[in-house]
């Protein structure tokens, strides 16, 4: 059992007041809160540490080089990859599938091919494959979902062709809170000769990964969203993959030779990181990635299961609020009101000191597909609570009746 | 319990316009039609705007969006109409400095409903759903100007 209290203390950010209440942030989906653990030891690295990696002959070029790599073996052990040569450091999720789809899509896809993807993908893993399939003149096709918002094993199967060379679904939905059977995805796609591509963006937070038995050949996450900084993110792709790759940026840092009019490039992974790498946000990922493991992925999903559960029991006590997605999901609940638009419940909520999202949270072929044009969404983290979930319920209840009283 | 904060923002004439919209459907006959759309929450609109002799004869809207957008909408449509073009370019700029809490010359003009958006200024995450509708009519002026 963890014991969220102790959690809580190690997150100076949840310790203020907004607009005059004591915060309540329940939108961890879009970027987690860092605890002190993380934000000290990117305070150590440019205190104690900061130089540039793998070029000096320096003690603060060999140390820093050491954080940098240390950093990158432990994003192996964390997602169970067999080699750090699997491991690219990258700008987040966004940058990860962009590489696939741009050097990987680019060189194996033609006409006749196809690309699946799934409508409740986030923008950044469906305008990458648009964008590739648009140049090679390959298809863009979609795996339907279930009226739950899950998806079927059986549609998959229908969808994914002899021509299909590469299938790329999110691992949890960062609006239905879906927890998709990548395992099962990945064997059908490699059935059919495709590559399996995740974006695990939702998934890395809060469950444990292990990028070898879901037998995906790549997988993208942020660490941001997972009690690290901002621009930090991991590719992470099958080695026999990535060697016949070509590199996505091209400059320093990733060259083994430079001629005049050619030029040859380092073995993996560096060869995927041009220009000077994100030395402190791998560092903070590194940092965040004991934390994590300190308390540990099982604990932390269970945590968030049951709080996603106690806020939609609580919910459904309102009259008029809608929840999207299954009974069984990750720690997310999006909903709308039937007389509140979500951006005025969003204000109401904020009057309350309750950070939530209201929008189309980057994915509008689903709020399409939802037959919406917007929803509030209410992601958990490990720090959040019960009385969290209680003060965002009578928050709730209070935007209906301020617009209830206005109608 | 307390509504205070929130009366600040939803002031009385704003639901009043959120609830009934002035000039909400579509023009037999209109000279412009702008879509715009706040990418960030899906607020969208679709403006339309009759003008006769450099003169907006008429104006409505449609669309979907949260109270501050649709009732900005409405207040906006009522009171461009009949103003000179850059008569309403003008009011629209008076606005904008309006929403960002800069003070504004309102001497020309007989404000009236929108002085009741000012609260929004407090509230910036709001701002674009409160300019959406003005910002459209500047668009729709800037195409016509262009083409």
């Amino acid at each position: 059992m963890m014991n969220v209290q102790d959690i809580r203390k190690q997150f100076p950010i949840l310790h203020q007041e907004v607009n005059g209440k004591p915060l309540v942030y329940l939108d961890s989906a879009a970027t987690s809160q860092k605890p002190t653990q993380v934000i000290d030891a990117v305070e150590r690295y440019y205190k104690e540490i900061n130089s540039n990696v793998h070029r000096g002959v320096h003690t603060l070029g060999t140390h820093a080089t050491d954080a940098y790599e240390g950093a990158r073996e432990k994003v192996r052990e964390f997602i169970h990859a067999s080699s750090t040569e699997e491991v690219i450091f990258t700008r987040g999720t966004t940058t990860a599938l962009n590489m696939v789809a741009s050097s990987y899509g680019r060189a194996n896809l033609q006409e006749g091919d196809e690309v699946v993807i799934t409508p409740m993908e986030h923008h950044s893993n469906i305008i990458p494959w648009q964008q590739v399939v648009k140049a090679t003149g390959a298809t863009l096709k979609y795996i339907p979902l279930q009226p739950d918002g899950t998806i079927a094993l059986e549609d998959v199967e229908n969808t994914v062709t002899a021509n299909t060379k590469i299938v790329s679904v999110m691992q949890v939905s960062n609006v239905l809170g879906t927890i998709n059977p990548i395992k099962e995805i990945a064997a059908i796609a490699h059935q059919h000769g495709a590559v399996m591509v995740v974006d695990g963006a939702q998934s890395t937070p809060h469950m444990n990964i292990d990028v070898q038995d879901l037998d995906c050949d790549f997988f993208a996450f942020s660490g941001h969203k997972m009690c690290g900084p901002t621009g930090i993110g991991v590719l992470y792709g099958k080695k026999k993959l990535l060697e016949n790759m070509e590199p996505f940026e091209f400059g320093g840092e990733m060259i083994d030779f430079v001629g005049l009019y050619d030029s040859t490039w380092k073995e993996l992974p560096w060869k995927f990181e041009g220009g000077t790498p994100i030395i402190a946000g791998a560092v903070g990922l590194g940092a965040a990635i004991d934390f994590l493991n300190e308390i540990g992925l099982d604990n932390i999903q269970q945590h968030e299961t049951h709080l996603a559960k106690y806020a939609m029991e609580q919910l459904s006590t309102i009259e008029g609020v809608s929840i999207y997605g299954p009974e069984k999901r990750a720690g997310v609940v999006t909903f709308n009101s039937d007389d509140v638009h979500p951006h005025d419940v969003a204000t109401v909520l904020d009057t309350e000191g309750i950070a939530v999202r209201a929008g189309h949270h980057c994915a509008q072929p689903l709020m399409k597909w939802l037959e919406v044009t917007a929803t509030a969404r209410a992601s958990f983290y490990l720090y959040n609570t019960e009385e969290d979930v209680d003060t965002f319920v009578a928050g709730l209840r209070k935007a209906k009746e301020f617009f209830g009283h206005v109608f | 319990m307390s509504f205070n904060n929130l009366d600040q923002l939803y002031r009385q004439v704003i639901m009043d316009h959120y609830k009934n919209p002035r000039n909400k459907g579509e023009l037999e006959e209109g000279d412009l039609k702008i879509n715009m759309n706040n990418p960030t929450c899906g607020d969208a609109i679709q403006l339309q705007l009759k003008v006769d002799d450099g003169k907006i004869s008429d104006a409505k809207f449609i669309g979907e969006g949260c109270s501050i957008s649709l009732a900005s909408a409405s207040m906006m449509t009522q009171s461009v109409k009949g103003l000179e073009v850059d008569q309403a370019l003008k009011l629209s700029g008076i606005f904008s400095d309006m929403m960002q809490g800069k003070e504004y010359d309102e001497e020309d003009f007989d404000l009236g409903d929108i002085e009741a958006l000012q609260g929004v200024s407090k509230f910036p995450a709001r701002i674009k759903c409160a300019t959406l509708s003005w910002k459209a009519m500047e668009k729709g002026f800037k195409e016509q100007d262009e083409a």
